[in-house]
């Protein structure tokens, strides 16, 4: 049956001259090792040429979103500097009230941090819990240094009361251990307070919730308008001959290969109260140069920008889908007796959704992540949660929270990606 | 061709000679790189044979910080951030540097009491003052001009939009001292949970007509184009805009907030001699004076004010355009960076969700 299935084998098999049932090469060895063999061999090859794509990959994107990950629940700033009160927290339970022997441990802990010069960054990682609390570390610190004398807890109440501060040794107990969920509490405004409960911030504190519900919301619009104003110009390209459709793509291609910054920035020229915009609509005495809209460093600024920037991101999949629909399938709905709205709506819609899935996917991932347009057009309403993220990696240097919040847009991201592949089948998703 | 190869190597030769007697230099580049190269680093070969190698760096604290870590450093004197000098100095990266080495005041003050306070720390030895002042577009305001702090939040006397730096720093302490709060009390307050509520109210009442800032270059830009009509913004871009570009803003110094940057030593220094030695020279009254000449930062030594001259290939007097300068020096306020080492996150998390709300 193999033998006429391939007749090289055959060939090889009677060169052989050995007719035991089994299939042989030339040189007499079994075809299926050989094949095997060679197949294995192509294998190799094949994964060497992937193989420096590969480490691109590994080094450039997992390597780095793993330590990303890691940041975000590892921070050892105090734990590793302050060994002895850290053990003492792991000994003693919530609620142990600190006796001599913490204080002792403390001041032990203090000494030899601020000895290494380490105790800036003890103070660092607790500052984040505990605001205030950085200076009464590296003071304490530097007076320690002059020397200490038991009792301990007396010592370190005379240099400053604070360390009586039930607050501030439930903070020390957070941080005492390496692993930490603080950072995915606090990009949920909440914190551990000094019992150890999880609770809400302060009200006037609470801002990242609200800051990823803005930047979902802002970016399910975004990702809406884009749909809106491409899929009429996708259509058009689509439908229209091939010369005309070239021309009027170059107008979608180029701003799409402009740079991200040069567009920005013009729409702050065309947008600013001085800007282009208002002096036509003053001209035109639409309106009274008292009266010039604010259309820039507020929400509507991001909108506008954002959308203009991103509106290729889903006319181009929109377009390759729809070059590939056959218009005879419309004609024909319309030869049925179909309206030209049921036409659409049953027959020529349903075909372009693989690529507004991937249109749709595409705009709303990049508009989570933006950045520089509502930085610079956002104002204070337009601010998305990626300038959050952009403060603590550049301003505060908090990059465990930088890394936490990044996380929590990762992972929602993902569960979009799933939720997307559910409804829709990511098998479905064109890009071109 | 034979004669250019001695030629060479005898130049390499030399280079090599020289190289034992050198110092090498992190700065910032630009106008202000330029100010250390032609006021410290030019005078002080001259002076003394040591020849003066420049980097640039974007922030010289970050590359300090790497060089360190790694065990390879091959800067010996850094210009930082006043800030970065106490996180750096705090995490054991530099040298100390012992303030009795500087040169004396012309009457005999010691340097340490010639500067002014803060201008001498264990790692950090200060040379200039920058500062964020209040500036005015002057064609949007015919009659009575503002000159207090408390100017820029009337909106009904002086209308038009303000624009401020996006962050909790220099804008709470504004805001204090626009409410009457006196300079040297603003930090007090600040501390207090009822200072806080008090420097947001404030901010409040002209919250909807505020433009926030992120980069340096934006205040001038946006005073400019006529989008407001006042600034909250660093001296330096302001003169600047007003030089070079010829641009009609005024600066009103009351209530301005001054930093300092200045000279630290990375742990490890190759030349920590030469390193110490230019450090002396370049703080020195008359050379930190003539530093300001080229850019508008004020010399932080008390007694280097007086001897400021003018602009460089100018004739304006840079003394009256300096943060230092004597009579701006009323009601001004010395950055703290202890209050905002330890109240930074607390305050900017206010800040935002006060400014998304």
């Amino acid at each position: 049956m193999a033998t006429a299935l391939d007749p090289h084998a055959a060939i090889a098999a009677k060169a052989g001259g050995l007719d035991d049932g089994v299939l042989r090469t030339a040189d007499g060895q079994r075809l299926d090792r050989a094949l095997a063999r060679s197949s294995r061999a192509a294998r190799r090859r094949a994964f060497f040429l992937v193989a420096p794509l590969l480490a691109f990959i590994v080094i450039t994107f997992i390597i780095p979103i793993g330590q990303m990950l890691y940041r975000s629940v590892h921070n050892d700033g105090f734990s590793a500097n302050m060994p002895q009160i850290s053990a003492w927290f792991a000994e003693n339970p919530v609620g142990t009230d600190p006796g001599e022997d913490a204080y002792a441990a403390l001041s032990a802990d203090l000494l030899a941090s601020a000895e290494a010069r380490t105790i800036g960054v003890v103070g660092t990682r607790i500052n984040y819990e505990m605001s205030g609390t950085r200076s009464l570390f590296t003071s304490t610190g530097r007076q320690v240094r002059r020397g200490i004398e038991p009792p301990y807890r007396e010592a370190l109440l005379g240099i400053n009361d604070d360390w009586g501060d039930p607050e501030l040794w439930g903070a020390m107990r957070n941080v005492s251990t390496p692993y930490t969920d603080g950072f995915y509490l606090a990009s949920i405004d909440r914190t551990r307070n000094a019992e150890g409960k999880i609770v809400q911030v302060e009200e006037h504190r609470r801002v990242y919730i609200m800051l990823f519900l803005r930047t979902l919301w802002l970016s399910a619009l975004i990702t809406g308008l884009t749909f809106l104003l491409g899929f009429p110009v996708a259509h058009l390209l689509a439908t229209l001959p091939m010369r005309r459709s070239n021309l009027l793509m170059i107008l979608v291609l180029l701003p799409f290969w402009t740079s991200l910054l040069v567009r920005t920035t013009s729409w702050m020229v065309l947008l600013q109260q001085q800007g282009v915009v208002n002096d036509i609509l003053v001209w035109l005495g639409v309106i009274d140069d008292q009266g010039r809209l604010q259309m820039i460093y507020n929400q509507m600024g991001t909108i506008i920008a954002m959308t203009h920037i991103l509106l290729p991101f889903m006319i181009l999949p929109l377009y390759s889908v729809m070059r590939t629909i056959n218009p005879s399938y419309v004609r024909a709905a319309r030869s049925l007796g179909a309206t030209s709205w049921t036409a659409f709506r049953r027959v020529y819609f349903p075909q372009t959704l693989p690529g507004l899935g991937a249109g749709a996917l595409l705009v709303f991932i990049l508009a989570v992540g933006y950045y520089i347009t509502p930085a610079l057009v956002g104002g204070s309403s337009g601010q998305l949660i990626s300038n959050m993220i952009a403060e603590h990696m550049t301003g505060t240097l908090n990059w465990s929270m930088a890394a936490a919040l990044a996380a929590i847009l990762l992972g929602g991201v993902l569960i979009l990606y799933w939720i997307y592949d559910r409804l829709v089948g990511i098998d479905n998703l064109k890009l071109g | 061709m034979k004669n250019t190869l001695i030629l060479t190597t005898a130049l390499c030769g030399m280079a090599f000679s020289a190289s034992a007697q050198e110092v090498n230099l992190l700065t910032w580049g630009g106008a202000y790189g330029n100010s250390h190269l032609e006021a410290y680093a030019k005078p002080f070969t001259a002076e003394t044979g040591v020849a003066v190698n420049i980097a640039d760096a974007d922030n010289p604290a970050t590359p300090i910080k790497a060089m360190v870590e790694a065990g390879n450093v091959t800067s010996d004197v850094a210009s930082v951030e006043y800030a970065d000098a106490v996180r750096l100095c705090d995490e054991g990266l530099l040298e100390e540097i012992d303030a009795s080495k500087l040169e004396a005041a012309e009457d005999g003050t010691a340097a340490i009491d010639d500067y002014i306070e803060g201008g001498v720390t264990d790692c950090f030895v200060g040379t200039d003052v920058y500062s964020m002042v209040m500036a005015y577009d002057d064609s949007q305001f015919a009659d009575a001009k503002p000159s207090t702090p408390a100017d820029f939040f009337d909106l009904e006397q002086f209308p038009g939009k303000r624009t401020m730096r996006k962050g909790a720093k220099f804008n709470l302490e504004f805001a204090l001292m626009a409410d009457g709060v006196p300079a040297a009390e603003v930090y007090d307050v600040l501390a207090t949970p009822e200072g806080v509520d008090k420097a947001f109210a404030k901010l409040d009442s002209i919250k909807d007509d505020v433009i926030w800032w992120e980069a340096g270059a934006q205040p001038p830009q946006l005073l400019a184009d006529g989008e407001v009509s006042m600034a909250y913004a660093f001296n330096g871009r302001i003169f600047n805009a007003v030089q070079q570009d010829d641009k009609p803003f005024n600066i009103v110094w009351d209530g301005q907030i001054y930093e300092m940057e200045g000279w630290v030593v990375p742990k490890g220094a190759p030349n920590m001699d030469e390193a110490m030695q230019f450090i002396a020279f370049s703080t020195a009254p008359a050379n930190q004076a003539r530093a300001a000449e080229f850019i508008s930062y004020g010399p932080p030594r008390v007694s280097a004010a007086a001897l400021v001259g003018n602009m460089e290939g100018g004739d304006e007097p840079m003394g009256p355009n300096l943060p230092t300068y004597e009579e701006n020096m009323t009601n001004a306020l010395g950055s703290n960076l202890d209050f905002w080492v330890d109240y930074d996150s607390e305050l900017n998390e206010r800040f935002n969700a006060w400014l998304a709300g």
